[in-house]
């Protein structure tokens, strides 16, 4: 019927919906073998556990400068909202009427945001960042959220370390 | 941010469908005030304000000529009186839109036409040439695989009628009452018949490895859109689809090729399918965490609530139309849920007191839109009507429910029951019973 009844579910749906059965299916010998080549321009996804993160490395300095030149317009100077989302802010509101959700308040993951930048923005240029400059504008949108020291880098290592105020906050559902 | 498309500005009013539409539901091939105004406004059907030269024993104009050419235009269009039954963004424009609302008070049936199809997009909409376009099927399988739509078409194919709703819709009633229409308030919400090949198909050709649990679904558009999808609905029922209605599917609806749950949350039907990436666990993107997640009163979150819960609306008569005069009218509207099968549909006229059997049209189908009617005499007062629907696992909630459950900051997966009031003056309205 809705939610509620299913946080009570979630532990037997979560089953089913993720059940691998036994696969014993035709065929059809249709496509073609995707080359090693192909699928890293494409394999940009990166996991909570910081699988997928690329070389390369970048500061909160470094962010500031490039978010200055291609992020503030949309977002603010310290990413405090213009014509597009406050990136942050908004830390204790969760459970008040006015609720803010941002990165510094909500994101459950440090890596969803090196993941989102690097696949959608800047919104008017996606996918035209190189790896510092992800790494970098992750940087300092994690400093101005007060998430990690002005002095941090952030790299393959560091970033999935990084502990996010809201990453107890979500409970899986699975249905 | 989904509840920016709650709002519409009276600047809106004039390209909107016009509510007043109530009698064109009764399909009678008449001519409209909207065709007297012109094109751009579509106005109630006002048969008493025809013409006399048009009436009969006069013999109208195209009794006694020769009608429009054939295939004018190649691929055919509406009637122009009809100019005004069209897709609406939400008011005052913002400055990224996310998304245009399917005009329910004016359709017919269960089948959205595709040009009515509501949009939701995160990065407009790509002008895809399908020659170019590939599918990437790779990470925990046996044989990672590309694929053409030339390739796609050639495996075994699957029609299915399915509803698809975007689980943003009528979020922003959680707060207060807010939209006008059908359209505005639920309106992201539209059933097609979809085409394409069953994944757990092509899956096979790529070959699941066994601890494969999860595929991540990613969109070739500007956001990259992604979503987790459990392998388990990936084997079940969802579709690669590249065709809808009949034809291949509309550029807004993410053609060439598009994921397909059926019942699950519309952001995750993945538009402009490019990639396929099997693996453990969720991939915990950003549409998954920041977004598609429903924050609870307690300020902790639901995380994956993929289905569309049992949900209905009245949509006729419904928010900003008029009844003429009392007597007979037929109310009529949709019911859906993501679990399967409409079992039944009830509707109240009294404000939630009682509770009478809807009629299903046959046949009821799974995951698709249903369209329940009730026989009704009109007798001039006030009344507060509304639907509910049931299915296999419950009744759909009232709003305080809702609000108690999931709270109004939920934003995402609200179905609760809505109420139109009919005043004595035939107008009805939007409100919180
Ligand atoms: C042209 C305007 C524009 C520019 C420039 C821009 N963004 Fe965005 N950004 C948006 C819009 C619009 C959204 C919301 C997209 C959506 O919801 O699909 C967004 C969303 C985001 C989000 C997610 C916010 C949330 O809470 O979910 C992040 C993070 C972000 N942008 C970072 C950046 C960074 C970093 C840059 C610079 C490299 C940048 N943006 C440049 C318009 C812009």
């Amino acid at each position: 019927m809705f939610a509620p009844k299913h946080i009570l579910l979630a532990a037997c749906t979560a089953c089913t919906l993720t059940i691998t059965p036994a696969l014993a299916q035709q065929r059809y010998n249709l496509g073609r073998p995707a080359t090693p080549a192909e699928i890293a321009g494409w394999d940009i996804d990166v996991k909570a556990d910081g699988t997928g993160l690329p070389k390369g490395r970048g500061t909160v300095a470094a962010g500031a400068a490039i978010f200055a030149e291609k992020c503030a317009a949309c977002h603010g100077a310290k990413g405090e909202g213009s014509v597009a989302n406050k990136l942050a802010g908004g830390g204790g509101t969760l459970n008040t009427a006015g609720a803010l959700k941002t990165v510094g308040s909500f994101w459950p993951y440090p890596t969803t945001l090196f993941d989102y930048i690097r696949r959608a923005m800047p919104h008017n240029a996606p996918q035209s960042l190189k790896s510092d400059e992800v790494y970098s504008l992750t940087a300092f949108i994690l400093n101005v959220n007060g998430v990690i020291d002005a002095k941090a880098e952030m790299n393959q290592a560091t970033l999935p370390k990084v502990q996010m105020p809201n990453k107890g906050g979500f409970k899986q559902v699975v249905d | 941010m989904d509840q920016t498309l709650e709002r519409r500005a009276p600047a809106e009013e004039a390209r909107a469908p016009n509510p007043r539409r109530a009698f064109l539901r009764r399909g009678a091939a008449l001519t409209t005030a909207a065709g007297l105004l012109g094109a751009g406004r579509a106005e109630a059907l006002e048969p008493e304000k025809a013409a006399p030269a048009l009436l009969p024993p006069n013999v109208p104009p195209w009794t006694r000529s020769q009608g429009g050419p054939f295939i004018n235009p190649p691929y055919g269009l509406p009637s122009r009186h009809e100019v005004g039954v069209v897709r609406v963004l939400p008011q005052p424009a913002a400055a990224f839109p996310t998304g245009s609302r399917t005009p329910l008070q004016n359709l017919h049936g269960i089948i959205t036409p595709s040009g009515l199809v509501y949009e939701r997009h995160h990065a407009g909409v790509p002008d895809i040439d399908p020659n170019a376009h590939r599918l990437m099927l790779h990470g925990l399988v046996e044989r990672p695989m590309m694929f053409t739509m030339e390739d796609l078409a050639r495996f075994p194919s699957v029609s299915r009628i399915h509803f698809l709703e975007c689980s943003g819709n009528s979020s922003a009633e959680l707060k207060k009452p807010t939209g006008k229409t059908a359209q505005e308030i639920h309106g992201l919400l539209s059933c097609c018949e979809w085409t394409g090949v069953a994944l757990s198909t092509v899956l096979q050709e790529a070959g699941i490895k066994r601890d494969a649990k999860w595929v991540l679904a990613e969109g070739a558009d500007g956001a990259a859109m992604t979503r987790s999808v459990p392998l388990g609905k990936a084997l079940d029922d969802a579709l690669l689809v590249y065709a809808q209605n009949g034809e291949m599917l509309r550029p807004e609806q993410g053609y060439p090729l598009r994921l397909f749950l059926p019942g699950f949350e519309g952001n995750m039907s993945v538009k402009w399918l490019r990639r396929l990436k099997l693996g453990t666990e969720p991939f915990e993107t950003r549409e998954e965490t920041a977004a598609y997640t429903d924050l609870l009163p307690d300020g902790t979150s639901l995380q994956f609530t993929f289905h569309m819960e049992a949900k209905s609306v009245i949509t006729f008569p419904s928010g900003g139309q008029k009844l003429k005069a009392r007597g007979f009218y037929e109310i009529s509207g949709l019911a859906w849920t993501g679990r399967g099968k409409v079992k039944r549909v009830e509707v109240t006229l009294d404000g939630g007191k009682t509770w009478v059997e809807a009629r299903l049209q046959e046949p009821v189908l799974s995951k698709a839109l249903a369209r329940f009617r009730l026989p009704w005499q009109w007798d001039g007062g006030p009344a507060l009507i509304a639907s509910r629907c049931i299915d296999d696992t419950g009744t759909q909630p009232g709003m305080g429910e809702v609000l108690k459950l999931r709270g109004a900051n939920s934003n995402y997966h609200n179905n609760a029951i809505q109420y139109w009031k009919i005043d004595a003056d035939g107008s009805v309205q939007n409100v919180r019973a």
